[in-house]
C-alpha cells in the first residue's frame, strides 16, 4: 500500500467503534481509517453485522462507544449530510413513479452533483429508454441501477454501499466497479460491504474482516 | 436547499397522489358516507338533524383523517424513503411538516370545500356555517399534525390500525370538544370565539412541536 498523504485526515475514520443490540455485542471495538481515494471492503459471514455498521456510520443508528469523525471532525447530522451517500438494502424508490420522476425527487432531496444530470445518470447505469418506466415494472436489478444512479447523482465525496453487488448480472457488476473507481478517481471514498463471493473493484483497497462475535 | 427539498417533496406527492387517485378518494368518501347515513337515518326530522349537524360533521372530519392516518409514514418506511429523508441534508422534522401540510391539503382540504354542502344535507343553520369553517379550518390542520406523531410513533410497527386509532383518541378529544363545542356555542347565541382561539392557540404549537415530536419518534422506530 503506498504512503497515505497525512496532509489531509482521512475521510472516515472510526476509533474504538462498538455497537450492542439488546446486551448482544454485534460488532466491535473497531479502529479503522478511509482516506480520499480508497475503499474499504468490509466482509464478513451472514449476521457478522456489515449492515448495521454501516448503518451506525451513516447515523441511521447510534454506536454505544467509540468516535466517528468525517473529514477530521466528529461526525454530526449536518457533516454527514454532505459528506455521506447510502445505499442499503432498501431502495427508497417510489413504486408509482417513473424512473426519472424518482431521480427528480432525490436530487431535490439530496442535492446533486455538479454538472451531472438524472437523464445522464440513467445512460450511466444502463438504463437508458427506461426513463418513462414505472419504477414497480422494474427488475430487481434495474432498481438496484437506479439506485446506483441516485448515488452517481449525490454530491456527498463518501459512499456507504450495503451489498452493492446484490441481485446484479455480470455486466452490473461491473458497472459498480467501473463507478466506484470513477468516484474514487474525483477524490472520493467509498465503503462497500460483501460477504466475499464478488470480485472486488480494482482500486486501493483495505479490507475489514468482521467476525461474528462469539 | 430547504425549500427545493420542499418543492420536490410536493410534486412528489402529487404525484403519487394522481397515479393513485382511487385510493386517495377513500377518506373523503367515507365522510361523506357518514353524513349521508346520518341524514338518511334521521330523515323526517330537521330539527334534530340542525342540532346534531357541527357534531356529525366533526366527526366525519374526525373519522375520515383517522382512516388516512396510517398512510402518512408507512410507505416510506416500508421503502426505505424514510432512511434517505434522515440522511438528507435537511432537517427530517422540516420534511415531515411538508409531509404533513401535503396529507392535510390533500385528504381535509377537499371535504372542507365540501361542507357547506354537507352541512345544507344536515340542515345546519346558514348562520352557523361560517363559525363552522372557521372551526374546521383551525381544527383539521391540527388534527393532521397531531395524527403525524401518532402515526410516527407506530411506523415501526408492521400492523399498527387499532394502536393508531386508541393513541390518536385522547389527543384528538380536545380539538373535537372545542371544535364542535364553538358552534354549539354559536348556536346558542353565545360567543364562539373563545373556543376558536384556543384551537388557533394549538395550532400555533403544533405547527413547531408537532414536527420535532414527529422527527424524534421516526428516529427511534426506525433506530
Amino acid at each position: 500500500m503506498p504512503p497515505t498523504d497525512t496532509s489531509h485526515p482521512p475521510l472516515l475514520a472510526a476509533r474504538g467503534l462498538r455497537f450492542a443490540r439488546n446486551e448482544q455485542p454485534v460488532f466491535g471495538p473497531l479502529d479503522f481509517a478511509v482516506d480520499a481515494g480508497e475503499a474499504l471492503l468490509v466482509q464478513g459471514a451472514n449476521g457478522a453485522g456489515k449492515t448495521t455498521l454501516l448503518r451506525v456510520l451513516a447515523g441511521l443508528l447510534r454506536a454505544d462507544e467509540g468516535h466517528i469523525d468525517v473529514d477530521g471532525q466528529p461526525a454530526s447530522p449536518a457533516l454527514r449530510a454532505r459528506a455521506i451517500a447510502y445505499l442499503g438494502h432498501l431502495p427508497a424508490l417510489k413504486a408509482d413513479l417513473t424512473a426519472l420522476e424518482n431521480l427528480h425527487f432525490l436530487c431535490g432531496l439530496h442535492g446533486r452533483r455538479r454538472g451531472q444530470l438524472p437523464g445522464n445518470a440513467l445512460g450511466i447505469v444502463g438504463l437508458s429508454g427506461y426513463e418513462d418506466t414505472l419504477a414497480r415494472q422494474l427488475s430487481a436489478g434495474q432498481k438496484k441501477r437506479l439506485s446506483l444512479a441516485r448515488l452517481w447523482l449525490a454530491p456527498a465525496p463518501l459512499w456507504l454501499l450495503d451489498e452493492p453487488y446484490a441481485n446484479l448480472d455480470l455486466e452490473g457488476i461491473n458497472l459498480v466497479n467501473r463507478m466506484v473507481q470513477a468516484h474514487l478517481r474525483d477524490g472520493g471514498a467509498a465503503l462497500l460491504t460483501t460477504h466475499g463471493a464478488y470480485a472486488a473493484p480494482p482500486v486501493r483497497t483495505r479490507m475489514l474482516q468482521l467476525e461474528r462475535p462469539a | 436547499m430547504m425549500l427545493s427539498a420542499a418543492k420536490a417533496l410536493c410534486a412528489r406527492d402529487l404525484r403519487l397522489l394522481w397515479r393513485r387517485r382511487g385510493d386517495a378518494l377513500q377518506p373523503a368518501l367515507f365522510a361523506l358516507l357518514v353524513v349521508v347515513l346520518f341524514a338518511l337515518a334521521l330523515g323526517g326530522e330537521p330539527q334534530a338533524l340542525a342540532k346534531v349537524a357541527p357534531a356529525v360533521l366533526w366527526l366525519a372530519m374526525l373519522l375520515a383523517g383517522l382512516l388516512a392516518l396510517d398512510t402518512l409514514f408507512r410507505g416510506d418506511a416500508e421503502d426505505g424513503s424514510l432512511e434517505q429523508w434522515m440522511l438528507a441534508p435537511v432537517p427530517l422534522s422540516w420534511l415531515v411538516l411538508v409531509r404533513t401540510a401535503m396529507h392535510w391539503l390533500t385528504t381535509a382540504l377537499p371535504l372542507l370545500a365540501a361542507t357547506p354542502l354537507l352541512a345544507e344535507l344536515l340542515h345546519l343553520p346558514r348562520a352557523q356555517l361560517p363559525v363552522l369553517m372557521v372551526s374546521l379550518a383551525l381544527g383539521t390542520p391540527l388534527l393532521s399534525l397531531l395524527g403525524a406523531v401518532v402515526a410516527a410513533l407506530t411506523v415501526g410497527m408492521r400492523r399498527s390500525g387499532i394502536l393508531v386509532a386508541l393513541l390518536a383518541l385522547p389527543l384528538y378529544v380536545p380539538v373535537l370538544v372545542f371544535g364542535a363545542g364553538s358552534v354549539a356555542a354559536a348556536a346558542q347565541g353565545l360567543d364562539p370565539w373563545g373556543a376558536l382561539l384556543l384551537l388557533g392557540a394549538g395550532l400555533a404549537v403544533a405547527l413547531v412541536l408537532a414536527p420535532l415530536a414527529a422527527a424524534a419518534a421516526i428516529r427511534i422506530a426506525l433506530g
